[in-house]
């Protein structure tokens, strides 16, 4: 199998702060991946890395295997932690303009989520609420054919039912081509969408695992796990 | 019927035995066609590959067979369907009798409740 998302050695300072210490991970196509930690861990520092958006202090992080760049770009859906979109637009505007940066993006699909989810196209960004914002944005993201998706924290400001209908769109968008990494806190409502865990801890990885393999072997869930070895 | 899942236990093991019990209880009549695995997946909100794995073993298990084009079918052996159904009976039979222990009761005790409660359902 061939991994969409390669690094090796991959170090992260911020000044004197190491971010990440030396990460090495292969994530294959078909896969879905939680990427789990407690705050500051480097989940975040990790996907920017492979977006292309801060690059690597020393060693290497590969999608498709190439360096992130343009290239990656088209085949990378990404969402961010916070808002990037202009406030200003509607949301209709913004299907639109995804449809015309991304040969990828399906805007048929897109508008039927959109309407799913009740929300408004004619409304402008700045006037939805915070758990709207977070359903257009990834609305967007989820409506690319890509072959990776990067969501950091897809569904920590959305309502129990939007998150049941968030967590069913990622599963049936899945398809053997893509792989799709999760980053959260909010692990008991992924777990059991996910194949493998990545817990990470202050900026090294401290366990891969298959989600089954950890109930079979610990008698517990991830999330159960989690609190274990993250315990404060 | 609703998917639920415990904690404890790996979920594709839990997808097994709540399709065995759509199964006996006729959701999925013999050979019928199964829904497909990524409906099916979507529907109890599980990983498609999970969903898979649990198809694969009740595949094993002879509950399921594969249509070389057209997906997967419920076996068309009643006999086999209620085998099953007298497993599954046996083990809830055991899980009982193991929860009464823990309480302290003797299985002859156990059984001694059993036939009360049976007796007062039907004076009710």
């Amino acid at each position: 199998m061939s991994a969409i998302l390669e690094c090796r050695n991959l170090v992260k300072q911020y000044g004197y702060f190491q971010a990440l210490k030396g990460i090495n991970l292969s994530i294959e196509k078909g896969k879905i991946i939680g990427l789990l930690g407690p705050n500051g861990s480097g989940k975040s520092t990790l996907i920017k890395l492979a977006n292309g958006l801060i690059t690597p202090t020393s060693g290497e992080i590969l999608i498709d295997g190439k360096a992130p760049g343009e290239e990656s770009k088209k085949i990378v859906s990404y969402l961010p932690d916070k808002n990037y979109l202009n406030e200003w637009m509607t949301v209709e505007q913004l299907v639109r303009f995804f449809h015309d940066f991304y040969e990828d993006f399906d805007a048929h699909a897109a508008l039927e989520m959109m309407a799913r989810l009740g929300v408004r196209t004619g409304d402008r960004l700045k006037n939805l609420s915070k758990g709207t914002k977070e359903k257009v944005q990834l609305i967007l993201v989820m409506s690319r054919k890509a072959q990776l998706y990067l969501l950091d924290e897809p569904i920590g400001g959305v309502d129990p039912a939007a998150r049941d209908y968030i967590l069913h769109t990622i599963i049936s968008n899945y398809n053997e081509e893509a792989a799709v990494v999760i980053s959260t806190h909010l692990i008991s409502d992924v777990e059991s969408i996910l194949d493998e865990v990545i817990f990470i801890s202050q900026g090294e990885i401290v366990l891969t695992s298959s989600v089954d393999d950890i109930r079979e072997q610990q008698d517990q869930s991830v999330d159960g796990l989690f609190r274990e070895v993250f315990k404060c | 019927m609703g998917w639920t899942f415990q904690n404890d236990r790996p979920i594709y093991a839990q997808l097994m035995e709540q399709i065995k019990r759509r199964i006996i209880s006729g959701i999925y009549p013999p050979g019928e066609k199964m829904p497909s695995v990524r409906d099916l997946a979507s529907e109890a909100s599980v990983n498609p590959n999970t969903m898979q794995r649990a198809f694969a073993q009740l595949e094993q298990e002879g509950l399921l067979y594969t249509q070389r084009t057209s997906g997967r079918y419920v076996t068309e052996d009643e006999g086999r369907i209620l085998q099953m159904k007298e497993d599954l009976a046996k083990e809830l039979t055991e899980s009982y009798f193991a929860a009464m222990e823990q309480l302290g009761y003797s299985r002859v005790q156990a059984v001694k409740l059993i036939a009360e409660a049976e007796k007062e359902g039907k004076a009710l």
